[in-house]
């Protein structure tokens, strides 16, 4: 394998992780108001197909993926209105839209199944493109991949620099202070709700308009990506930054399995390929291992440096969710 | 800023929480706002900061002119602030962005300059708060500090603190009483709402007793306090004496132990503690008496030395061999560690008598509770949830739980937020304890209480352990000095 051919496959990886990135920024901004849009893999499913028709029935790529997102917030729209306004659990609300919208998407979706549509293509930037090394890996994607470079920097400003990224972060965890300080907390958890969902829609056509496009129903392999984006979002510690770097360590390890596939010839291909699933899970494991108060009282029994280590290690990995997560608010 | 309540009633359903109280607080004065829990202490400084409204012929007129209080961000538009019992900050995030929420401003606020504004406001009142530092890193009192600040700064003229001196040590307190008594100088109104008498006499200007959501009245110093819990209560109670009690064989002991956790190191401590002996932990909150509690009652292992339990070595060993030696534990949490919210009374002491079988005998879990219920004074049903008691009732509660018999009872705050009724109650039953052979442990942040109940006291400073130190051969101004890290190397040297 030579230079170049990893360099473009790492510039694969960028691309292939780019509707991951905005599922995950989304469920970031949505858990950050305090509420849990677990029906995230339908919607990916369903904002795949419907982006796809509207894109194809119009030979429109830009109309495709505003339907995608309209879908995803429209989906944002039930899960809003059934926890804020009808106080109803989230997690089950959730789950029965994800299982609800997957299997409308395949429904839907047959008259469109393997048939060729428009896609994106990559734009080579001027200039910056030819830099040697970087040019490969980042100025000659499409612009769907461009917007998701954009779209991590402007949610983690957003959140952790601005005022009303200030709101927010207080919305999900203490919504009382928020609102004695002046805030409407539901109609703020509204919009964060539709405006995740409509990232999460955004998922849908950047894979079926770019990356693997066309719609290929029960085949197309997206099952599955809204649960492990979701668990990316746990692993980013509801930091933007952090979940983009979840998100392609994800999509790293899947194009792993497929180039390691002809190297490791004794192992069989489907395990290379469901690998990353379960490398992911266990990521989560050792971030998350901190909180658990085994761990500590193991520690408090270790030698003096290397409590310290592990300490320091786990502390700086470690991440708590928005206090409010999942609970309504009420005004007293 | 004048501020008159006129005729205020507030009903919740069928319960009529505040019957027609007329109150004028003038300008410049700090007015004390007394009585028991669920007297209708609350609901009055929610109506009176926004929170909830009150029924429509009340009137609230502030200098003069009749105002409609929608909510708490037009409370403090109107220039009234409140202090919550349970300050509301946002712990995971930093001292600055708490200052920054929800103020008003362009995209990208100015840190600096509000920066500058909280050291200077820090330093006016002497408070030493970094707006770089994150606010769970802070005490109780800290955060206390950092929200009265921050109402000052949005430009409050009226002050309310609901029991603002529960859970932070006796050195805050001092600095907050300091802090509050310079308010009405600047024309500041300040309104303290507490249970606790002596806070009150000690601050207040004038003070009105609240009843059943009635006023009762209001008194001007010299205070009497007979004539305060008269009106609190509607009779009279007493303390009573300071009991020694009787000690017989060992039932804890701690032979050098060190524990740890992520912040704070304990070292060698040494304590034999006998059947029938109260002992008191003081110190400001986190400064190990949690550790040592956790410890004795085999939540958390030991790093060093060793634990024997009437003799037997119980080092290192699970909660539940320490439980089947009689230690029980009441954590400080009472909802979130003690009981269990959504479960009814009778569930509990089910739960609690541990009985064999997969079928629940309800008829004999019902006499149960009704038993329970009685001897211990509860006020709630056999089928009330736990969370729908109030805080007394559900220590009670926690107490009608213990199993019997016990050698060692751990208490954390046995009796934080409790009226001086329910607190001398609960004494009682924890000294009926005693007498039929346990040991009690206990943490307060109320010195008085330490001093009144324990035979021998440990103070905490900083994971410093001292001594045992005998009760009757101290005073509260020994133990503050010890609980604020002075006086360390006569008294508890060998641990420090």
């Amino acid at each position: 394998m030579t230079v170049e051919t990893i360099l473009i496959g790492l510039a694969g990886v960028l691309a292939s992780a780019a509707p991951i990135i905005f599922a995950v920024l989304g469920e970031t901004l949505s858990e950050r108001a305090g509420v849990i849009n677990l029906s995230m893999n339908g919607t990916i499913l369903l904002s795949a197909m419907g982006g796809f028709a509207v894109a194809y029935n119009t030979d429109n790529i830009v109309l495709g993926f505003l339907a995608g997102m309209l879908i995803g917030a429209l989906v944002a729209l039930i899960v809003a209105f059934t926890s804020i306004t009808l106080k109803q659990s989230q997690v089950a609300v959730g789950f029965v839209l994800a299982l609800t919208c997957r299997d409308l998407s395949y429904f839907l979706g047959s008259p469109y199944m393997g048939v060729t549509g428009p896609r994106l293509h990559a734009i080579q930037i001027p200039i910056l493109s030819d830099i040697p090394i970087l040019g490969v890996l980042f100025f000659r994607q499409d612009i769907i991949t461009y917007i998701s470079f954009i779209a991590i920097v402007l949610t983690w400003v957003w959140i952790f620099r601005t005022r009303p990224g200030l709101i927010l972060q207080g919305i999900g965890e203490k919504p009382a202070a928020v609102f004695i300080r002046g805030s409407n907390v539901n109609l703020l958890r509204y919009i964060y709700t539709i405006i995740g969902g409509a990232l999460i829609g955004l998922a849908g056509p950047a894979f079926s308009l770019a990356i693997r496009a066309g719609w290929m129903g029960t085949i197309s392999g997206l099952d599955g990506i809204g649960w492990i984006a979701l668990s990316i979002t746990i692993f980013g510690g509801w930091n933007p930054a952090r979940a983009a770097f979840g998100a392609y360590l994800f999509a790293l390890l899947q194009w792993l399995g497929l180039v390691l596939q002809p190297v490791f010839t004794a192992v069989p291909s489907q395990v290379l390929q469901v690998a990353p699933f379960p490398l992911m899970i266990l990521t989560l494991l050792l971030v998350n291992i901190g909180n658990a108060e085994w761990v500590e009282r193991t520690l408090a029994a270790m030698p003096e440096s290397t409590r310290k280590l592990f300490a320091k290690l786990l502390r700086a990995m470690r991440a708590s969710p928005p206090a409010a997560l999942g609970v309504p608010f009420e005004r007293d | 800023m004048n501020v008159e309540l006129k005729d205020i009633n507030k009903h919740f359903g069928k319960v009529h929480a505040n019957k027609g109280i007329n109150l004028n607080i003038p300008s410049g004065t700090i007015q004390g706002i007394l009585g028991e829990n669920g007297a209708g202490k609350s609901t009055l400084m929610k109506v009176l900061s926004g929170f909830i409204q009150a029924d429509s012929d009340s009137e609230i007129i502030l200098d003069g002119k009749t105002v409609t209080i929608d909510s708490p961000a037009d409370a403090i538009r109107f220039g009234i602030g409140m202090l919550h019992q349970d300050p509301l900050d946002f712990p995971p995030m930093r001292v600055l962005d708490n200052f920054l929420l929800g103020l008003p401003g362009g995209l990208f606020p100015n840190r600096k300059k509000i920066a500058q504004d909280i050291n200077l406001l820090a330093k006016e009142f002497d408070f030493s708060l970094d707006p770089e530092s994150y606010v769970d890193s802070l005490t109780v009192g800290e955060r206390q500090q950092l929200e009265i600040i921050r109402l000052l700064w949005l430009g409050a003229r009226v002050l309310i603190l609901d029991e603002p001196t529960t859970g932070i040590s006796a050195l805050q307190k001092e600095k907050l009483f300091a802090t509050l008594k310079k308010l009405p100088e600047q024309a500041m109104t300040v309104i303290f709402v507490s249970h606790k008498l002596e806070d009150v006499e000690s601050l207040c200007d004038k003070v009105a007793v609240l009843r059943a959501g009635e006023l009762v009245g209001e008194l001007k110093p010299p205070y009497n306090t007979q004539k305060f819990v008269e009106m609190m209560f509607g009779k009279m109670i007493t303390l009573g004496e300071r009991q020694p009690s009787q000690t017989g064989e060992t039932i804890l002991s701690l032979d050098n132990i060190s524990l740890e956790d992520a912040r704070l190191k304990i070292k060698n401590v040494n304590v034999e503690i006998k059947a029938g002996e109260v002992i008191g932990l003081a110190g400001m909150e986190g400064s190990g008496q949690g550790l040592f509690m956790r410890a004795c009652s085999g939540l958390m292992r030991t790093v060093g030395g060793r634990i024997q339990l009437k003799g037997q070595d119980v080092t290192g060993k699970h909660y539940h061999a320490f439980k089947k030696a009689g230690v029980n534990f009441l954590p400080a949490a009472r909802l979130e560690e003690g009981l269990i919210p959504g479960l009814s009374l009778t569930d509990h002491f089910i739960l609690a008598e541990q009985p064999k079988g997969i079928f629940i005998d309800r008829a004999a879990g019902q006499s149960l509770a009704e038993d329970r219920i009685k001897s211990f004074n509860i006020r709630g049903t056999p089928l009330s949830t736990v969370e729908s008691l109030s805080g007394g009732n559900q220590q009670r509660a926690e107490l009608a739980l213990l199993q019997s018999p016990l050698s060692l009872i751990l208490l954390e705050h046995p009796t934080r937020g409790l009226d001086i009724e329910s607190v001398i109650y609960i004494w009682a039953k924890l000294k009926e304890r005693c007498k039929q052979g346990a040991a009690i442990i206990f943490i307060s942040s109320d010195l008085d209480e330490v001093l009144q109940y324990s035979d021998r006291i440990l103070v905490f400073f900083n994971g410093n352990v001292s001594t045992p130190i005998d009760t009757h051969k101290t005073s509260v101004t020994e133990l503050g000095q010890l609980m604020g890290g002075k006086g360390w190397t006569e008294k508890a040297g060998k641990n420090a």
